[in-house]
């Protein structure tokens, strides 16, 4: 069966000028996959997100969706397939209330007007938003903003969505939010996720967790497996959260407490391995 | 440098139906070479006192409202911050003022150029080219950059972490004794704050002699300070060392403060019957947890 999303020898710059480069990637993302994009600023994360749905071309190699090589002809559709969700809450609605900023995409490939209703019920109720159906979007929090934003993207019913960066202007609440409704759509909807984000707690609610750094994949591993390389991570411009850190050396003094990043979680964990 | 506070008063538009009291008599001392944490809500006081430290907050005003019986005191080493005699140009090259977001302030067209300013600025005479590009130099070394990389470079071109240390470099570019900071890993990631912190402790060892942060993160405070103050409503509530104030948890908590990560889990712990006796340092906890350790893990 054809890969979810396949990079194959991928090389891509932004021009002379610009000291990024990406040079014969190789990467792919199974169909049902929950997987996370870790690096710093700079790392090339977001341009491998961009080359998903055609928004970069590549300068070598090819990107594939579903077994189909993303070229300028088929854009259209690829982009039914995958969706991205951006990093700031306030430059991505179209509209300024709710269920017409949600309809956008979905009016914009020309589905009947019923089913657009469908399609805007569904979404919001996956994000959890339906009582907002009649909102004012500039009256959201951030993170309601970008559930909003989420459910424009998954009113397309989308086969891979992308979160590029799309905490990262969020509070910690704002965060969790929408980890976990983009978990919850895994799960339920078998939507491929990419996660792409700088914020190492956030890998932990995936399957598998990829390292990027100038360009390059240098880490790929389950999150646990990531984790427990914490001071390789540094090498990356990377650190774990401080409660990581805590599991780190609780487990290097022999005490083998699963990584978990809340605190009455850890304390939990710790108590067992005690009494 | 010592620094010695006592029935400090301060109040804000005096005279005015605006009239807000943010240090209502307050003492504290500060011995040379400690790491000095401050913590406190918004609008406890803290900023309004280390604004006091290097003259910014002149103290007349609250002279004049102290009792006359307990006239207030405010002396930096040899400086008397009473006094109208007194060198706010001399006092202000001894206390180096980090703002937060330090890195909003930089404004040169080149990195050289901003952290030469401050020295400049503080020169007594004219100082000449090769004096001020070693200073530069040292001070630029010292934060952790490549002198000959970043020199011409605008300071505007650099990342988040890289302006932060420029910003700083500009400071203890005039070799202060005593460097205060407000929230000087705010906003930084985990590995950014790991390494402000590390700049500073490397700071305090060579380069200047105390360190005094104000902070919300009360981890950085726990793994860092020698003493920390408490500050609410315009008074100090406490002075001790992390590991005597962070058994008040509780008390902190109903401040309206935060309290360390290893503290929450000493407080996790505690409800699950298990006590642990640290002092709050991450290494520390970690060693007394794994003391506890049974055979099942």
């Amino acid at each position: 069966m054809a890969k979810a999303l396949e990079y194959r020898d991928v090389s891509f710059s932004y021009g002379e000028e610009s000291a990024f480069r990406m040079e014969h990637l190789n990467f792919s993302v199974e169909e049902g996959e929950f997987v996370a994009v870790l690096g710093h600023n700079g790392s090339g994360k977001s341009t491998l997100a961009r080359l998903a749905n055609g928004l970069l071309v590549p300068d070598g190699g090819e990107v594939a969706v579903f077994g189909t090589t993303v070229t300028q002809k088929n854009l259209f559709d690829i982009r039914r397939q995958v969706g991205i969700v951006f990093q700031n809450p306030d430059s991505q609605a179209v509209a300024s209330i709710v269920e017409d900023d949600v309809a956008f995409g979905a009016e914009n490939v020309g589905l009947p007007r019923e089913e657009i209703g469908e399609r805007i019920e569904f979404a919001l109720r996956a994000v959890g938003m339906e009582e907002y159906r009649t909102a004012t979007v500039s009256r959201l929090s951030g993170g309601q903003k970008q559930r909003v934003a989420i459910a424009g993207v998954l009113a397309l019913r989308p086969k891979i969505m992308i979160l590029d960066e799309s905490t990262a202007m969020l509070d910690p609440r704002g965060r969790r939010e929408i980890v976990e409704v983009v978990k919850e759509l895994n799960k339920r909807e078998g939507i491929t996720v990419l996660l792409i984000t700088h914020f190492m707690e956030e890998a932990l609610l995936c399957s598998r967790a990829v390292v990027m750094n100038r360009g390059e994949i240098v880490m790929q591993d389950t999150p646990e497996g990531i984790f427990r390389r914490g001071e390789e991570l540094v090498t990356y411009n990377l650190a774990l959260p401080r409660i990581g850190e805590i599991c780190n050396r609780l487990r290097a003094g022999g005490m083998e407490v699963p990584y978990t990043l809340g605190v009455d979680a850890l304390a939990e964990e710790i108590a067992k391995c005690v009494s | 440098m010592r620094i010695v506070a006592e029935h400090l008063s301060y109040t804000y538009n005096a005279d005015s139906p605006f009239a807000t009291k943010a240090l209502d008599d307050i003492s504290l001392t500060i011995e040379e070479g400690e790491f000095f944490g401050i913590i406190g809500h918004t609008g406890s006081g803290k900023s309004t006192f280390v604004q006091h430290l290097n003259g910014l907050l002149r103290l007349p005003s609250s002279l004049k409202r102290g009792k006359k019986k307990d006239p207030a005191v405010l002396t930096v080493g040899e400086f008397d911050l009473t006094s109208r005699k007194t060198n706010f140009r001399a006092l202000r090259r001894q206390v180096g003022m980090v703002f937060q977001y330090p890195e909003n302030q930089l404004f040169a067209e080149t990195v050289f150029e901003d952290v030469a300013f401050g020295y400049k600025n503080f020169a007594e005479k004219k100082p000449e080219a090769d004096e001020v590009a070693r200073a530069v130099r040292e001070a630029l070394e010292e934060v952790g950059l490549d002198y000959g990389e970043v020199k011409g470079m605008s300071p505007f071109d650099l990342s988040g972490g890289q302006k932060r240390r420029v910003a700083i470099a500009g400071v203890i570019v005039t070799k202060p004794e005593i460097l205060v900071l407000d929230e000087p890993a705010a906003g930084l990631d985990p590995l950014g704050k790991r390494e402000v912190m590390e700049l500073l402790h490397r700071l305090r060892e060579h380069w200047c002699k105390t360190v005094v942060v104000v902070s919300h993160d009360m981890d950085e405070i726990a793994e860092n300070c020698t003493h920390v103050a408490v500050f609410a409503e315009g008074k100090v509530k406490k002075v001790l060392p992390p590991a005597e104030l962070f058994p008040h948890a509780e008390e902190l908590l109903s401040l309206g403060l935060d309290i360390p990560l290893t503290a929450k889990l000493v407080l996790a712990l505690r409800k699950r019957g298990m006590e642990i006796d640290c002092d709050y340092t991450v290494e520390d906890f970690v060693k007394k947890v794994l003391a506890q350790k049974g055979e099942k893990c």
